[in-house]
C-alpha cells in the first residue's frame, strides 16, 4: 500500500534517515544538556551578587553565547568547517554534524538555565548557606533539583530547535531525513519522499515534547 | 553566650550609602528568649543575617560561645553555621523534597550516616508535631506546617541558638500562637537560646524574656519585657505597647468611672508580672466581707506573667475594705492605687 502512495519511497532509506536523524538529535542533545548546564551555570554563579561574582567572566561567557546564538545556523556549520575537519577527520556523515549542532544549541540552552537557575527562589539559596552548606552542594542539592521541571522543559525546546538543526545539517550532508528529503526528493522531484520526510519529522517533534511534558509534570512538585 | 560590639552594616549602591545597622552593641544570655522589635526598614533583618554573616559586618565584632564570628575565614564560617539554627518569613524550604528529606538536609551537609539521619530525622519530626507528614511535599502543607518544618530543620544539627526572622508574620493569629508555643517548648526543652525579630509587639509579649527596640538601625531601648511594657521611655517603644495594651490616656475614662459609680472605694490594680496575681479577685472576696466590682482594665499576660491594670470598686465596711487593700499590698507584687476613697 505504502509503495503505491510514495512510489520512489524505499522503506529501507526511510528507516535509515529516522535513525541518522535520532542518533545526531540524541547526541547532540546529550552534550548540549551538558555545555548548556555548564554555561548556565557560569553565568548564573558569576551574575552580580552571584555565589562567585565575578564580572569579568561573566562578560566572557555571556558575549560567547550571545554571539553563537546570533549566528544562524546554517552559516554556523559552513563557519566550523574546518574545526569539524579536525575534530571529527570528515565532514560528511552523522558524526560530522555533532559539533555544530553542539555549538549551536548549548548557548541557546544556557540561556534557557540561565533563566531557570535565576527563578530558584533566593530565601532557599540563603537557607542552605545558613545550613553552612559547600557551593558544591548547594549547586547540585539545591540549584539543579529546584529548577529541574525549567531545566527539562528547556531541553525539550532544545531538542526540537535540534531537530530542525539537524535537517539543515543533513542538506549539506550530514545524513538523516533532512539529507534524504532532500537528494532523494526534491532533487528528484520526487515530492511524495518529502512528504513522508516531513510526517516522519513532525512524529519525531511530538514525541519529544509528549516525553518533555511527561517528565516535567511528574517531578514538579510545586 | 552573645556578645555584640560595635557592629555596623553599610550598603552601598548606586553610590549611594544606608547604614542599615548602627554601632550595635548587646549581649544576649545563655537560654534567654530575645526579642528585637522594629518597624519595617529598621535594620532588623539585616542585623539577624549578621550573626550568621549572610552578610558581610562593616565593622564590629560577634562573638557567639566565645568565637569571634567575624574572623572565621570560609571553612570554619559553614562549620560554626552548623550550630546556628535559622527560621524565616517565607520558611525557605526546598520544595523537591519532602517533609523527611528537607529536615534531612542540613544533616547531609553535616555528613552524617544514613542511618543516623533517619533516627534523627524521626525524632525532629515527633517534636515539632509532624508526625504522618514525613513523605508529605511542602506544597501540601499549610503555613504553619511548613514552619514546622523550617524549625525541625533549623534544628536538627542540634544548635546553641536559633535566630528566627519574623517567623510568625505570614501566619495567621492562632497558627502564630502555636508556633510561638513550639519555640517556647522548644527553648525549655533544649535549652535553646533563641534570638527573635518580629514587628508584633504580641510576640515579644507573649515569649520573650527581654527585648530591643530597633530604631534606624540602632537599639534606642531594650530591657526585660515587663519593664518595658512598665516603662516605655521611647515614642516608638510607647506606640508599641500599645498595640498590645490600647492607648493609655485613661485620665477622662477615670473621671467617667468615679461619676458612674459613686458608691465606695475605686481602686486601680498595676499587675506587673508573677503569675501568682491571676486568682486574686476571688481570693480577696473570699477572704474579706465585701464586695468587689470590676469596673474597667486591660491585662495581659507575658513570660514572666499577668500584666495591666484594672479598676475595681470595693463596698463593704471601710475596715475590712482598708485589711483587704494591705493584704494585696503586702502579699503580692500588685500595686494598688486609691482612685477614690470611701464617701
Ligand atoms: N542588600 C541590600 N542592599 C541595599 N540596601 C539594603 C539591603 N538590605 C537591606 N537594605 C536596606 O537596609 C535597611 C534595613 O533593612 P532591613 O534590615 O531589611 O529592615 P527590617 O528587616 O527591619 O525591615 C533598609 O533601608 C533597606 O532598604
Ligand atoms: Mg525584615
Amino acid at each position: 500500500m505504502l509503495t503505491n502512495l510514495f512510489p520512489a519511497l524505499k522503506l529501507e532509506e526511510l528507516w535509515q534517515a529516522t535513525y541518522e536523524t535520532f542518533y545526531m538529535t540524541i547526541l547532540a542533545l546529550v552534550g548540549t544538556f551538558i555545555f548548556g548546564i555548564l554555561l548556565g551555570l557560569l553565568l548564573y554563579l558569576t551574575m552580580r551578587g552571584g555565589i562567585w561574582e565575578n564580572k569579568f567572566i561573566n562578560l566572557i561567557v555571556a558575549s560567547f553565547v550571545n554571539i553563537f546564538r546570533a549566528i544562524p545556523f546554517i552559516i554556523l556549520i559552513l563557519l566550523l568547517f574546518p574545526f569539524t575537519n579536525f575534530l571529527m577527520g570528515t565532514i560528511r556523515g552523522p558524526n560530522a554534524a555533532l559539533p555544530a549542532l553542539i555549538i549551536g544549541a548549548a548557548p541557546f540552552y544556557g540561556r534557557l538555565v540561565e533563566i531557570a537557575l535565576k527563578e530558584v527562589d533566593k530565601g532557599v539559596v540563603e537557607a542552605s548557606k545558613a545550613m553552612g552548606a559547600k557551593t558544591r552542594t548547594i549547586i547540585f542539592r539545591v540549584l539543579l533539583p529546584e529548577s529541574m521541571p525549567a531545566l527539562i522543559s528547556g531541553i525539550t525546546v532544545t531538542a526540537i530547535a535540534l531537530i530542525g538543526y539537524t535537517a539543515m545539517a543533513g542538506v549539506i550532508g550530514a545524513g538523516g531525513l533532512g539529507n534524504y528529503a532532500y537528494y532523494f526528493g526534491f532533487q528528484r522531484r520526487d515530492f511524495d519522499v518529502v512528504l513522508v520526510c516531513t510526517i516522519v519529522i513532525v512524529v519525531i517533534v511530538f514525541i519529544f515534547q509528549f516525553i518533555g511534558d511527561y517528565i516535567a509534570n511528574k517531578i514538579d512538585k510545586r | 553566650m552573645i556578645s555584640i560590639k560595635g557592629l555596623q552594616k553599610i550598603f552601598t549602591f548606586d553610590n549611594k550609602q544606608i547604614t542599615a545597622v548602627d554601632q550595635l552593641s548587646l549581649d544576649i544570655q545563655e537560654g534567654e528568649i530575645f526579642g528585637v522589635i522594629g518597624y519595617s526598614g529598621a535594620g532588623k533583618s539585616t542585623f539577624i543575617r549578621l550573626l550568621n554573616r549572610l552578610e558581610e559586618p562593616t565593622e564590629g565584632s560577634i562573638q557567639i560561645n566565645n568565637q569571634e564570628i567575624t574572623q572565621l575565614n570560609k571553612k570554619d564560617l559553614r562549620i560554626a553555621r552548623q550550630d546556628i539554627g535559622m527560621i524565616f518569613q517565607h520558611f525557605n524550604l526546598l520544595w523537591s523534597r519532602t517533609v523527611k528529606d528537607n529536615i534531612a538536609f542540613p544533616l547531609e551537609i553535616a555528613g552524617f550516616p544514613t542511618a543516623e539521619r533517619e533516627k534523627r530525622v524521626q525524632e525532629l519530626i515527633d517534636l515539632v508535631g509532624l508526625s504522618g507528614k514525613e513523605n508529605a511535599y511542602p506544597s501540601q502543607l499549610s503555613g504553619g506546617q511548613k514552619q514546622r518544618v523550617g524549625i525541625a530543620r533549623a534544628l536538627a544539627n542540634k544548635p546553641k541558638l536559633l535566630l528566627c526572622d519574623e517567623a510568625t508574620s505570614a501566619l495567621d493569629p492562632e497558627t502564630t500562637n502555636a508556633i510561638l508555643d513550639l519555640l517556647v517548648d522548644i527553648n525549655e526543652k533544649l535549652g535553646l537560646t533563641i534570638i527573635l525579630i518580629t514587628h508584633e509587639m504580641h510576640v515579644i509579649r507573649k515569649i520573650c524574656n527581654r527585648v530591643a527596640v530597633m530604631e534606624n538601625g540602632r537599639i534606642v531601648e531594650q530591657g526585660d519585657v515587663l519593664d518595658v511594657f512598665l516603662h516605655p521611655q521611647q515614642t516608638v517603644t510607647k506606640k508599641f505597647v500599645e498595640q498590645v495594651m490600647g492607648v493609655a490616656d485613661e485620665s477622662e475614662s477615670i473621671h467617667h468611672l468615679i461619676n458612674t459609680y459613686n458608691e465606695g472605694r475605686i481602686i486601680r490594680l498595676h499587675f506587673i508580672g508573677e503569675t501568682t496575681n491571676q486568682a486574686l479577685i476571688s481570693q480577696v472576696a473570699k477572704a474579706y466581707p465585701i464586695d468587689i466590682n470590676i469596673l474597667q482594665g486591660k491585662i495581659t499576660q507575658t513570660q514572666r506573667g499577668a500584666y495591666g491594670t484594672l479598676f475595681v470598686q470595693l463596698k463593704g465596711d471601710s475596715s475590712d475594705m482598708e485589711e483587704a487593700v494591705t493584704f494585696i499590698q503586702k502579699n503580692t507584687s500588685v500595686e494598688v492605687e486609691v482612685i477614690r476613697d470611701a464617701h
